[in-house]
């Protein structure tokens, strides 16, 4: 493990651009922290905090001049993985026939750093890969962009109000999952980040920093503030047993008092960093000789979803906001054998209604007594 | 035929299983062979209800005139059915045609004599009582089923 | 006995890109479901499927469906496809001529146990076009006959006029020892056979309940109600297989839109046994 500079920062990120990767990091668009290509320090949130609560999200300065001092955005690294769009193939017509080309999946690959991915996020990545690296059946438009981009986790050094990673076991600190990994410290005296690379082509990036050991202090330090961090979560989910629990109460009134606010807007799934359902669009140009098929990101909660010939499978709002959470917490164990949850609590800021998947789970589980 | 083959026919009815010696004594009293060749009519839509058929071979469809749209088939009886329990009911009418639409053997009970005998042994009563409810029960169920018309727009797997 | 595991896909590298395939055949079956003939000699006859599983068929621009194969699976040279004609994409199936061509992906999901039924009596009760995916199980019961026990098979319709398949109907109870029966929901003064619902048919047969394996294909309510027969009738949840339908976009899990709390339709079935559903079932807006 080595301890560098803020500089230093800035000298990885040229590095990785040299390499030919494309930077994906923290920047502030639209008053939010959001992740987009980047092309140097400036780029990144410099001194910016954020304050989250349910249906509430403010960015505030921070006077430490941290670069990792905000939580989580709106944006999580779905968007680069499965880009809410993609041409999946085109077909051209010729005669009574036609013929078919690839789609998005055959593009050149692009080369991407993601640059602060933070430990709840590494575990959504490892659960994309469950859903879209299967034994039997892959998509290769997500191997395409997994297998080029190169994982610069961040471990927390702080958390906000609708944190709850800490429950879960996915954060704080990051457990592997990615390249590198860097912890900020930012003292009275000294403002430094750790970095320990955990694979070849990770080392092969610190190196070129030249970067001095870093002391048994800087560690400490570093898990200390690490540490600090679980302790100002905003929230908690409690997971033992809620499986069953949710499993038990399909029909449960509480079911009824969410649907009473829940606006079936879907903005809990655009958010997630692990929804991953995607619906298909067949298209034609003008002239009708070519056709294309598009994947965009779809919802549960929207009312095409489960259309089906004669009916919809789930025409109440109440049905809707039960399958994305079960699904969430029961189904994913039972189809990948991991909670599709990471903590993140991305939905609980960006829900307009500030509904919270955890108090929406405890209330299911302790027989609908608001906790 | 003789009494004890007709108990014998009625034994192996579904609709008599396991009635006790003494009820199907009771009730043989009412029975009679009948027999209706393809094409002929069991009852007819207003007559006078006086026969509860239990069919032994062949099938009876229950149909209704219904105006312009013609003579509609709404429902079958075959071996081991029933036909008819307006036999039991006021105004003891029949609201159906039922024509055999193969050969058909069946039982006829007699309706009036059913019906003063449930009258004068309640218990025997009770237990045709019982069996009838059942076969209109599952009737109702599959009327009900037959309303959904199941097979309008869904489609196994297909969309 | 659990359902049959299914060998890996033949696919293209990207499970969502479509073969083009030409038409050899439409057969009209009833006044709105036909049959698609599909000429798989282009693809180099590599094609298999088991009884059970279905494609996806793409009309160029138009879109995708669902389709279960309805032919015989030892015939690789053709595929046939029996469609009701009931959406768009079905519509402009519907409207193909003899060489047109359409795209394939497939064959997905899960199949119906054949192999697990050697040796026992196969009750197959279908309703509506659910008869499409059970009549691949019929060839490969009728090529073995001998290495089963008896065939039934009870079959509902709306109309005499909706009846799938008639003539093969006919033949698998005349010349192969196939219990047919066949009710339908209206009949005509022309109609002498069974009048009512498929669960009636019940009354005319009877059933080994330790013997039996029942594979049961239709719209859901009359799936629920058949089993309620089943189990009237003693025989064990274990011996019960059911094909399920939902909304379907990719076929591979990707889409997560045919998702039946913790089931996967596509990939999992369209095939269960009924052990794996039954706690589903009676969940309402799953």
């Amino acid at each position: 493990m080595q301890s560098i500079e803020p500089a230093s920062l800035g000298r990885m990120i040229q590095v990785l651009k040299v390499k030919g990767y494309c930077v994906v990091g923290p920047t502030v668009r639209d008053g939010a922290v959001v992740y987009a290509e980047i092309g140097g320090l400036d780029d990144l949130p410099r001194g910016v905090g954020d304050e989250q609560s349910a249906a509430s999200y403010r960015l505030r300065d921070r006077e430490d001049g941290a670069f990792f001092g905000y939580t989580l955005g709106p944006v999580s690294w779905k968007k680069f993985l499965v880009p809410p769009r993609a041409t999946l193939f085109s077909a051209i017509r010729n005669g009574r026939g036609f013929d078919v080309a690839a789609g998005n999946a055959a593009d050149p690959p692009q080369k991407m750093a993601f640059l602060g991915v933070r430990p709840c996020e590494l575990r959504a990545l490892e659960l994309l890969d469950k859903v879209f690296l299967g034994d039997d059946v892959v998509d290769p438009l997500y191997k395409a962009n997994r297998d080029n981009s190169i994982v610069i986790a961040v471990n927390c050094s702080t958390s906000g109000g609708t944190c709850f990673c800490a429950s879960m076991g996915t954060g704080p600190s990051a457990h592997g999952g990615y390249d590198i990994v860097l912890t900020e410290v930012t003292g009275p005296d000294r403002h430094y980040l750790t970095v320990d690379a955990d694979t070849a082509r990770g080392e092969a990036i610190v190196q070129e920093l030249q970067a001095p050991s870093a002391t048994p202090a800087e560690i400490e330090e570093a898990e200390a503030a690490v540490a600090r961090a679980a302790d100002m979560q905003g929230t908690r989910l409690d997971i033992e047993g809620l499986p069953r629990a949710l499993k038990d109460n399909f029909d449960h009134p509480h079911w009824d008092e969410v649907a009473r606010r829940c606006l079936a807007c879907a903005n809990c799934t655009m958010v997630c960093p692990t929804c991953f359902c995607s619906t298909v669009e067949d298209v034609t140009d003008l002239t009708g000789s070519r056709a294309e098929r598009r994947r965009r990101w779809d919802s549960c909660f929207s009312s095409e979803f489960t259309r089906v010939a004669g009916g919809n499978i789930r025409p109440s709002v109440r049905a809707r906001y039960r399958q994305w959470l079960t699904h969430k917490l029961e189904h994913w164990v039972d189809q990948f054998g991991a909670m599709g949850c990471v903590g993140c609590g991305r939905c609980i800021t960006w829900c307009p209604a500030g509904i919270d998947i955890t108090a929406e789970a405890a209330a299911i589980r302790n027989n609908g007594a608001q906790v | 035929m003789h009494p004890e083959n007709l108990t014998e026919i009625l034994r192996q009815h579904p609709f008599l299983a396991n009635l006790s010696a003494h009820h199907m004594e009771v009730l043989i009293g009412c029975a009679s062979n009948a027999h209706f060749a393809e094409g002929e009519y069991l009852i007819r839509e207003g007559e006078v209800a006086n026969t509860f058929y239990l069919i032994r071979t062949g099938r009876v469809a229950l149909e209704t005139d219904v105006n312009a749209r013609g003579t509609i088939r709404i429902q079958t009886a075959g071996p081991g059915e029933v036909l008819g329990w307006s036999w039991l009911i006021s105004p003891f009418r029949w609201h159906f045609n039922g024509v055999a639409v193969a050969d058909v053997r069946a039982v006829a009970l007699d309706g009036e004599c059913l019906r003063t005998k449930c009258e004068n042994d309640h218990d025997f009563g009770y237990e045709m009582l019982k069996r009838l409810s059942q076969v209109m029960e599952r009737r109702l169920e599959a009327t009900r089923l037959q309303l959904f018309d199941l097979y309008g727009n869904s489609t196994g797997v297909n969309t | 006995m659990t359902h049959e595991a299914v060998p890996a896909v033949a696919r293209t590298a990207d499970p969502m890109v479509v073969q083009p395939v030409s038409l050899k055949k439409i057969v009209w079956e009833t006044d709105d479901t036909f049959t698609l003939h599909i000429d798989m000699t282009e693809l180099g006859g590599a094609f298999r499927f088991q009884p059970g599983q279905f494609n996806m068929l793409y009309v160029f621009g138009r879109g995708e469906a669902a389709i279960s194969i309805s032919s015989d699976p030892a015939h690789s040279r053709t595929l046939a496809h029996t469609i009701h004609r009931v959406g768009s994409v079905t519509t402009g199936l519907a409207q193909m001529k003899k060489g047109d061509m359409i795209g394939l992906r497939g064959p997905f999901g899960s199949s119906w146990p054949i192999g697990g039924a050697r040796g026992k009596d196969v009750c197959i009760v279908a309703g509506g076009i659910g008869l499409a995916p059970l009549r691949p199980v019929m060839y490969s019961l009728l090529r073995e006959r001998t290495a089963f026990g008896r065939i039934i098979l009870l079959y509902g319709a709306r109309s005499p006029l909706d009846l799938l398949y008639r003539v093969e109907l006919e033949n698998w109870g005349k010349t192969h020892n196939v219990e047919v029966l066949v009710t339908v929901d209206r009949g005509d003064s022309s109609w002498k056979g069974h009048i009512g619902v498929v669960t009636n048919l019940f009354s005319y047969v009877t059933l080994d309940p330790r013997a039996t394996v029942a594979f049961v294909c239709g719209p859901e309510t009359m799936m629920k109600y058949t089993l309620d027969e089943l189990d009237r009738r003693g025989l064990p949840e274990q011996q019960v297989f059911l094909s399920m339908e939902r909304n379907m976009k990719c076929a591979v899990g990707f889409c997560g839109h045919c998702q039946y709390g913790p089931e996967f339709i596509c990939k999992d079935g369209p095939v269960f046994p009924l052990t794996r559903v039954r706690h589903l079932l009676e969940k309402k807006e799953l």
